[in-house]
């Protein structure tokens, strides 16, 4: 006890980390983590592998943010914070997750430098959230709205999908795919769900060839020997047993004197599922589709009648089916006259590469839409879906926001001069903080350039003196590496996602921040 | 050890195996017990006031907390020092008494503590240091009541509440929302309050969390929220004027508990068997229309037949519906929950002005709520966040905002806060203390000087210099005769704490200071520790 402290206030093993320390630790921890997808910011960032702990090792390669944050094992408690926000971003707007962490992992690092000027926290704090209500207004300011124009809106939209794709495998093909994404979107008719956005992977061919399905398409087969194409379908979907029927009562049991009876007791059972599926059948139907398996009886009397059979569809697959077929699911059969029964224009057995897949197109509900991805591998399959699931997430959020903004660094510029502007004006050490955010707002940029191969230092120079003047929409260009006007590059973004993007950062930054003291407790024992 | 010898140079036993325990004893035992609450009072005491710092804090399993809710904060630290538990004690009953103020309480215990040590060393016997804090408390008290001011609200003048709780938000994680978040709180207070009586049954306040989603998407709910969905998809999404069955029975044909067997060997009573079979379903779901019911809650499941049955028959159902929420829906739709389809009529019922499935965000959860319960004021704060650290924290944020106004409602007596009223208290016992003869005036005096502690902290968190602005103040009230000057925290230009809107309820500051000297004087009693010394 002579150090002062008492020895045995927390348990042995537990570790606690004060004032400084505290700090310097959780400072080093989220900028490691920032370092770590810095380098996938941007149209032409790099990829990571990543290899599952578990068995089978799988590979993903990926530039995601969320993915690659999601997947890692992180120790310390402030990158743990940053991984956490990059998953509420991917949650609320579905893009911007490595930007998320790479502006909070900046402004972290402006932060210390401030922090060992003996600026604090509290100061810095207050610094940053008056800076960055000023990055709003100005974002805001920059924005525009396309929204009762519908022409310039779907130009908007496609030139945010391309902006979005441009930093991801799809790149390539960005033209297709943001044509692609956007149809898509605009099926839904203003609604966040993507639900009823299908996306099938099939290996094979090259991504170009991926293409959109207006209509369903279940990845099932047609029951054999029944009609591969039906037009004007009318669709039972049902959940019930197609084998035999279990007897419900408890303790039941069937017991028989001799072979004969034994014949009788099946010939019932045969007869009854006959019943069933005349039943079914007298609903006047084409299409049967049920979510358990039918027995090869049942499908031999469905084929008999010429009605398509498909069984085993999930659970998923059959809600969907109801969905958009504006069909039930039944369970009973005892009243065809009240069941309402599904219809479609057309149902047809289509071939994509080796599978055979069932297509539902002119369907009731005009939202449903598939996307058939096609790719040479399992890894740039999923590659693509996440990217293209980002940039339907980024489309159907204009639905609620439609307001964009300029890409390629033109509206962080903007920001940081509006707070430099500011921070001439404020009086007292916050404006020291609110320099900070601009400067962080800067790095955003030059890490793109840099990732591109570019000079960034240069270009950001140009950049700076080029919004001087107000109004100027000057940003880089990544492709030729020059700065060039964003309203002749239409390079666009969802302003929703740059909001996100700029208060989660913020947020995050404080909650780290404000820490002054990290107190671990001792791991819980585990037995072996 | 010191050991006793008996004439014949035997040591003399008192306790049982003493050689290998540990024992401090008398001055030495004060100290080691001051120093360890100190040492926890020092932890939190950079986390007090609107611009206190957090602590993050590392569970055993590696999930993180964020906090500056000093009961949570020492919670979660797992303290081993028995004198530290002490203190974990005292801020949990404060939490748990008032709710709010659990920070302050360790931090003035740890305090008087550090004065109590600086008397000890003058050779101060600790019982008269313990009663003169007790004689100072009692000054402090009676400081309290004399600058205590009436809160003014009314139920439909509901704005100075949602103040007061923005006030508490302020400093919290959800600062983004904090409007939004005060209206929930002060909306979820008054409706479960008895103005009448000015009580309020918190345990009405339901606070339930979901992961997804953001802050933003927060909602109060008039009513009971269950994590479920309805059975069949294409069910009705709302129902309104519902009237439940509340079952405890399955939807499928008995199972008697005797072992039997039902033997079939013809066919016509294959047949037969089938026909009874779908007439059981058949019956139940007659028995559930029967009774008028629109809504079947259900604690078993049912199979698809069962299933597509009572949609056909427009009985809307939600099914493996847990047992104590059962009870709870039971309890607040004035319903009977029926174990037996024969039992079920209409008496039994329970009634909801609504109930809906609501759905979250771009993933597929749902969540079914019954609004406007026939029988009870049950409310439910559905807290959404984007992961459980932020959900939690959010939690226990609105928990305190949610004792803030409840504490209003109970007694509608404030002080000032910002430091103000120990500022104000510490003078009034310092005065007192001159008229006190023997040495309980020293103790007074530190008691004076302890109560600085907190206004001191609270500049020193807010980034100014602690002692210029504290005695700034102090000569300020003395000159002014001004009380509710206070340290100007939030570098508003004021130190007038009246027109910051900053207050505490009356209660809380008293019991804050009644609880610290009460712990204090038991810290200073003990005179002897003796643990068992592989324990250590």
């Amino acid at each position: 006890m002579e150090n002062g402290a008492p020895n045995n206030l927390l348990n042995e093993q537990a570790t606690e980390e004060k004032g400084e320390m505290a700090r310097l630790s959780s400072f080093i921890g989220a900028m490691a983590i920032a370092d770590l997808v810095k380098t996938t910011l941007g149209p032409k960032g790099m990829d990571k592998i990543l290899q599952s702990q578990s068995r089978g090792q799988e590979v993903t390669v990926t530039n995601d943010g969320a993915t690659i944050l999601k997947s890692i094992y992180v120790d310390n408690p402030a990158a743990k914070v940053l991984v956490d926000i990059s998953k509420v971003q991917d949650d609320q707007v579905g893009d911007g997750t490595t930007s998320v962490v790479v502006l909070a992992g900046e402004l972290l690092r402006e932060a210390e430098k401030l922090v060992n000027m003996r600026l604090h926290p509290q100061t810095i704090i207050q610094g940053y959230r008056e800076a960055m209500n000023c990055a709003l207004k100005a974002l805001e300011d920059l924005s525009v709205n396309h929204v009762e124009d519908p022409e310039k809106y779907k130009e908007d939209m496609l030139k945010i999908a391309r902006t979005t794709l441009s930093s991801k495998i799809l790149t390539n093909d960005k033209e297709h795919f943001s044509q692609l994404a956007v149809d898509a979107v605009l099926r839904l008719k203003g609604s966040t769900n993507l639900d009823s956005i299908q996306m099938i992977k099939k290996t094979g061919g090259t991504l170009n060839e991926s293409y959109l399905d207006e209509g369903f398409i279940l990845d099932k087969k047609i029951g054999v020997g029944q009609p591969k194409r039906i037009e004007n379908a009318k669709i039972l979907v049902a959940n019930t047993p197609m084998d035999t029927d279990k007897i419900k009562i408890y303790g039941a049991r069937v017991k028989t004197k001799g072979m004969a009876e034994v014949g009788a007791i099946e010939q019932a059972e045969k007869d009854k599922m006959r019943k069933k599926v005349q039943k079914i059948i007298d609903h006047g139907i084409n299409c049967f589709i049920n979510r358990q398996l039918i027995y090869n009886f049942p499908e031999q009397l469905f084929t008999d009648a010429g009605v398509m059979a498909i069984e085993h569809a999930d659970f998923d697959g059959i809600e969907r089916l109801a969905l958009v077929t504006g069909g039930e699911i039944v369970s009973t059969f005892n009243n065809p006259e009240d069941a309402k029964i599904g219809e479609c224009k057309l149902i047809e057995e289509i071939m994509i590469g080796e599978d055979k897949l069932i297509r539902f197109s002119g369907v009731a509900l005009g939202e449903a839409c598939t996307i058939i991805l096609r790719g040479a591998s399992t890894h740039i399959l999923d590659e693509a879906e996440r990217s293209l699931h980002d940039a339907l997430c980024v489309l159907s959020q204009m639905a609620t926001d439609s307001r964009v903004v300029y890409g390629g660094g033109c509206s962080e510029m903007i920001m940081s001069k509006a707070i430099e502007d500011l921070a001439k004006k404020t009086p007292g050490k916050r404006s020291l903080a609110m320099e900070s955010f601009a400067k962080a707002l800067r790095q955003i940029p030059a890490i793109i350039a840099e990732n591109g191969g570019l000079d960034s230092t240069e270009l950001i120079a140009q950049l700076r003196a080029a919004h001087v003047n107000d109004g100027c929409r000057e940003g880089i260009d990544i492709l030729t590496g020059t700065v060039g006007d964003m309203t002749k590059c239409g390079i666009n973004e969802s302003f929703k996602v740059k909001k996100c993007v700029l208060s989660s950062a913020t947020e995050a930054t404080e909650m780290i921040l404000r820490v002054d003291d990290i107190i671990k407790c001792a791991p819980r024992q585990r037995e072996q | 050890m010191s050991l006793a010898f008996d004439e014949y140079g035997r040591p003399f036993i008192v306790i049982k195996d003493a050689e290998s325990k540990k024992r401090v004893k008398g001055l030495e035992a004060q100290k080691a017990n001051i120093l360890a609450a100190r040492t926890v009072a020092r932890i939190l005491r950079s986390s007090l006031g609107p611009k206190g710092m957090d602590k993050m804090l590392q569970s055993p399993d590696g999930d993180l907390t964020i906090s500056n809710d000093g009961a949570t904060i020492l919670e979660q630290m797992e303290v081993e020092n028995q004198i530290g538990k002490l203190l974990v004690e005292l801020s949990r009953s404060q939490d748990h008494e008032i709710g709010d103020g659990t920070t302050g309480v360790v931090v003035l215990a740890g305090s008087l503590l550090e004065q109590a040590e600086v008397l000890l060393d003058r050779g101060m016997h600790p019982i008269r240091v313990a009663e003169g804090f007790e004689m100072a408390a009692k000054v402090a008290h009676e400081t309290l009541d004399s600058i205590s001011e009436k809160f003014d609200f009314s139920a439909e003048n509901l704005e100075p509440l949602i103040n007061t709780c923005m006030t508490t938000l302020s400093s919290k994680i959800v600062n983004r929302c904090k409007r939004d978040m005060a209206e929930y709180c002060v909306k979820a207070v008054m409706a479960v309050a008895d103005l009448e009586r000015k009580d309020v049954n918190l345990d009405l306040i339901k606070v339930e969390g979901k992961v997804g989603g953001s802050i933003e998407d927060t909602s109060l709910v008039y009513g009971i929220v269950v994590d479920k969905d309805m059975s069949h998809p294409q069910m009705p999404k709302v129902i309104e004027d519902a009237k439940i069955a509340i079952l405890t029975c399955p939807f499928e044909p008995p199972k008697p508990k005797t072992k039997h067997k039902v033997d079939i060997d013809t066919v016509e009573k294959y047949e037969k068997l089938h026909e009874t079979e779908q007439k059981y379903f058949a019956d139940m779901i007659k028995q559930c229309k029967d009774s008028g019911a629109n809504l079947i809650i259900c604690q078993w499941g049912f199979d698809d037949e069962a299933n597509h049955l009572l949609y056909k028959n427009e009985l809307p159902a939600i099914r493996w519906v847990g047992g104590v929420e059962i009870e709870l829906i039971a309890m607040a739709t004035g319903g009977r929950i029926v174990p037996r389809f024969v039992e079920l009529s209409e008496d039994k019922l329970g009634k909801a002005g609504k109930v809906k499935e609501v759905s979250f965000g771009t993933t597929k959860d749902n969540m079914i709520v019954i609004e406007d319960c026939a029988n009870s004021k049950a409310v439910t704060i559905l807290v959404r966040g984007g992961n459980r650290m932020i959900l939690e924290e959010t939690k226990r944020s609105l928990h305190d905002a949610l004792c803030v106004a409840r504490n209003l409602v109970k007694d509608n007596s404030i002080v000032y806060g910002g430091g103000s009223a120990e500022i104000a208290c510490s003078l009034a016992v310092e005065a007192a203390s001159d008229k006190v003869k023997g040495v309980e005036q020293y103790a007074m005096r530190a008691f004076a000087e302890a109560l600085d502690a907190i206004p001191l902290a609270l500049a020193e968190n807010s980034g100014l210099a602690p002692i210029e602005s504290l005695t700034a103040v102090k000569a300020q009230q003395v000159q002014e005769g001004n009380q509710r000057l206070g340290i100007d925290c939030k570098d508003e230009g004021t130190n007038d704490m009246k027109k910051q809107n900053v207050f505490e309820t009356l209660i809380g500051k008293k019991q804050q200071m009644m609880l610290a000297t009460q712990v204090v004087k038991m810290i200073l009693k003990i005179d002897d520790v003796i643990t068992p010394s592989g324990y250590a």
